[in-house]
């Protein structure tokens, strides 16, 4: 498969010609959607897909691997980045220095798109840093005091997990003296109950659960997702979270380790648990919307690391489900704050009231993006927490799973919170002339969010369906993801 | 072996002083340490007692050569710890710029 | 004793200066050319030539430096380097038949890679010199102030 390396080169390329040209910035816009339409003809694409950059043989050189859980990671991030690139036309006109917004967002972009298709564990690391580094600068790029705290919070507890990361492979490559994933993958499962696999997999668990903002590592994440600027946030808590921390992580035990139960998957679901209960508790508490809504990442990240951890077929399908369903719902919602902030100037929920009168598209795609997080049935968040719970019943965890569906109605009175104190009620007196329009661009791309939102909830579209099982089977073939890379 | 710990001392010493430590600069460097603890265990990892450097030639003979993979590697850190050195730096000379001070439990203005 | 009229250093830094800063130069783009056949290559002659600008601005302040290499000409000098570097690749495959990287020229003695090295010296010298100019210049806005 020839298009696979240009799911990062298109963005790199674009990065740097930005640089160049400055002021063209919609080549940008061009230049995604046009990876987007590439993206159509790789999910025709059947089987592991292998691209072996510079034509060497695969133990030895760098690939790239397709398979489904690829592509399933790779539609969404794509599809956010475009709406939220559409969004940001015209929500950054307020910024100086524009193309350096857009050449950092390349960069990021690029990033994540190469975390998903390496099949390399030490490039895999390489694309992490280029993703983490541009999100870094892009956390403080309206250098206010509170951006440059948030991102110098971020980027100290970034710079940590990366070393954590780097331990890991670095105690990998003693292991296994490669570092080629297949190849990983194949050389674990032929000598099963190392000491050092444990000890890698607490390293890896410790580096990439702190980029995917698990409980005990959380700290960074309400203060970068708060300070940057709404179409970043959006970004980092729709797809940046999922695939740096998440991706990362299920791929590595699942198809390196190829870890089937025991002690590891016991720590993510309960760190899974963790997060859920006091993400949620602490959202309550939250006047800033996008503080609020970055606690609410915290919780619903907690959803799909339980799932992981409960890792039979049924919870990694529900998992794997809720990183749409989320992404799609926490980019809307995040693009919505950015929306209510760039008409009012405020984000205190406490200032705010009855904007349904004056803003009602904000407030119907806002609604969708509630009822969707927060398991309301026609919309797919309620089938993916559906799934998640009913395999955590039938694994026999009935206590967590009680305590999912606790958190799950917390997530619903603060969902309703945030719609009556903001959408419904009386519109505030200050607030009857000056609201400033919103553009086109950023209705566009709420409105398909929404969208998406709905189209979800038919979780039985076959298209989808096909999409999600074989993500699944990439997950649940563990060490035969090595064999099936091998082969070609 | 005793070498390998030393790196694990190194890489403890950058963790206390990031940990501890309420001066910007001092948490930098410190965030520095663990990253060379980590590049000195990669290239231990490679490295082989008497081994020679990894170039290969027509008339010699590959014997007892280093690894030259994780050589590779650190130098590829490297580059990535630059970055993000640079990026710790000038963000907290900008931090110094808004707040004239150093010190992180002056400037907390987020809760976190 | 600091030159009260003309910026910088003393008179024996500059002077020094002077002589070492064209070598140091020199220095750092024979480490390029030679990446492909020892030790060396783009980074490290790319950083040695970075060192020589930092160098000459230290010693003669850096208006003398910023007049030849300012942000902006360093900003485009080096993302001019590393779409050069992404040309390359892409060289590899002319009309989709090998993959990306793959060496297509056989010249010299090691195909493509001396031009690889070119091209990142060339990325690296101009980066690491504008990160050290954005740095000096924001503690100078601060001064300013």
């Amino acid at each position: 498969m020839k298009l696979l390396i240009f799911f990062s080169l298109i963005p790199l390329f674009t990065a740097f010609l930005i640089v160049l040209l400055g002021r063209l910035r919609n080549q940008a816009v061009l230049l995604v959607t046009a990876m987007s339409v590439y993206l159509m003809k790789i999910v025709n694409a059947s089987g592991v897909v292998i691209y072996k950059i510079s034509g060497w043989s695969i133990p030895l050189g760098v690939c790239l691997v397709a398979d489904g859980l690829t592509v399933f990671m790779l539609c969404i991030v794509n599809l956010v980045a475009l709406l939220v690139i559409i969004y940001s036309c015209q929500y950054m006109r307020g910024f100086t220095d524009k193309w350096k917004f857009y050449s950092l967002f390349m960069l990021m972009l690029a990033g994540m798109n190469g975390i998903i298709i390496s099949g390399d564990l030490f490039n895999l690391y390489i694309f992490l840093e280029v993703a983490s580094i541009a999100a870094y600068a892009l956390v403080a790029f309206g250098i206010e005091p509170e951006d440059l705290e948030a991102s110098f919070k971020y980027a100290i507890m970034g710079a940590i997990a990366s070393v954590f990361i780097l331990l890991g492979i670095a105690l990998l490559y003693s292991y296994t003296s490669t570092l080629n994933m297949a190849d990983i993958a194949l050389i674990v499962s032929g000598n099963p109950g190392s000491v050092l696999v444990s000890f890698v997999s607490v390293l890896f668990l410790a580096g990439f659960g702190l980029k995917a903002a698990l409980v005990p590592f959380h700290a960074w994440l309400p203060d970068a997702h708060s300070s940057a600027p709404s179409p970043v946030s959006a970004m980092l808590s729709g797809v940046f979270v999922k695939t740096l921390g998440l991706y990362a992580l299920s791929r590595v035990f699942f198809n390196l380790f190829s870890i089937s139960s025991g002690k590891v998957f016991f720590a993510l679901m309960f760190f899974g648990v963790l997060s859920m209960v006091v993400g949620a508790l602490l959202a309550m508490a939250q006047t800033d919307i996008k503080r609020m809504l970055a606690y609410s990442t915290i919780s619903q990240v907690g959803y799909i690391a339980f799932a992981f951890g409960v890792g039979t077929p049924l919870a990694i399908a529900g998992g794997l489900f809720h990183i749409l369903n989320h992404a799609a719902s926490k980019s809307l919602l995040f693009l919505n704050a950015g929306a209510i902030e760039h008409a009012t100037g405020t984000r205190d929920i406490n200032k705010l009231g009855g904007l349904n009168q004056k803003i009602p598209l904000v407030g119907f795609t806002s609604l969708f993006g509630s009822m969707s997080i927060s398991g309301v049935p026609p919309f797919g968040g309620f089938w993916s927490k559906l799934m998640i719970i009913t395999a955590a019943v039938q694994a026999g965890h009935i206590v967590f799973s009680i305590v999912a569906i606790l958190v799950s109605v917390l997530t619903l009175v603060y969902y309703l919170k945030f719609q009556s104190f903001v959408f419904f009620g009386k519109l505030r007196s200050g607030m009857k002339e000056d609201l400033k329009s919103l553009h086109f661009g950023m209705k566009f791309s709420m409105v398909v969010l929404a969208v998406i939102c709905l189209l979800t909830g038919m979780v039985f579209l076959p298209q989808l369906k096909l999409a999600l099982d074989s993500a699944v089977n990439a997950l649940l073939v563990g060490n035969g993801y090595g064999a099936a890379v091998i082969i070609q | 072996m005793s070498l390998y710990f030393l790196c694990l001392i190194l890489f403890c010493i950058g963790l206390y002083c990031v940990l501890r430590k309420r001066n910007i600069i001092k948490i930098i460097v410190g965030v520095g340490i663990i990253e060379y603890a980590v590049n000195l265990l990669l290239i231990l990892i490679g490295y082989r007692q008497n081994g020679r450097a990894p170039i290969s030639a027509n008339d010699q003979e590959i014997l007892n050569m280093v690894d030259p993979l994780p050589q590779a590697m650190v130098l590829t850190t490297i580059v990535i710890g630059l970055a993000v050195m640079v990026i710790l730096v000038a963000l907290a000379l900008r931090i110094y710029e808004k707040h004239g001070t150093f010190d992180i439990t002056k400037i907390r203005r987020l809760k976190g | 004793m600091k030159n009260k009229e003309a910026p910088g250093m003393s008179l024996i830094v500059k002077s020094v200066t002077r002589l070492t800063a064209g070598l140091i130069l020199i220095y750092g783009i024979y480490i390029v050319f030679r990446g492909h056949i020892g030790p060396g290559g783009g980074f490290a002659g790319g950083v040695i030539i970075a060192l020589s600008l930092v160098h000459l601005m230290l010693a003669f302040g850096k208006d003398v430096v910023l007049k030849r290499l300012d942000e902006a000409r360093g900003i485009i000098i080096s993302s001019l380097g590393a779409l050069a570097f992404l040309i390359l690749g892409i060289v590899g495959f002319l009309g989709f038949k090998a993959p990306f990287l793959k060496e297509r020229f056989e010249h010299f003695s090691a195909g493509l890679i001396p031009i690889y090295d070119v091209v990142i010296g060339v990325l690296v010298s101009s980066g690491l010199f504008i990160t050290f100019l954005a740095l000096v210049l924001l503690t100078g806005k601060r001064e300013k102030k």
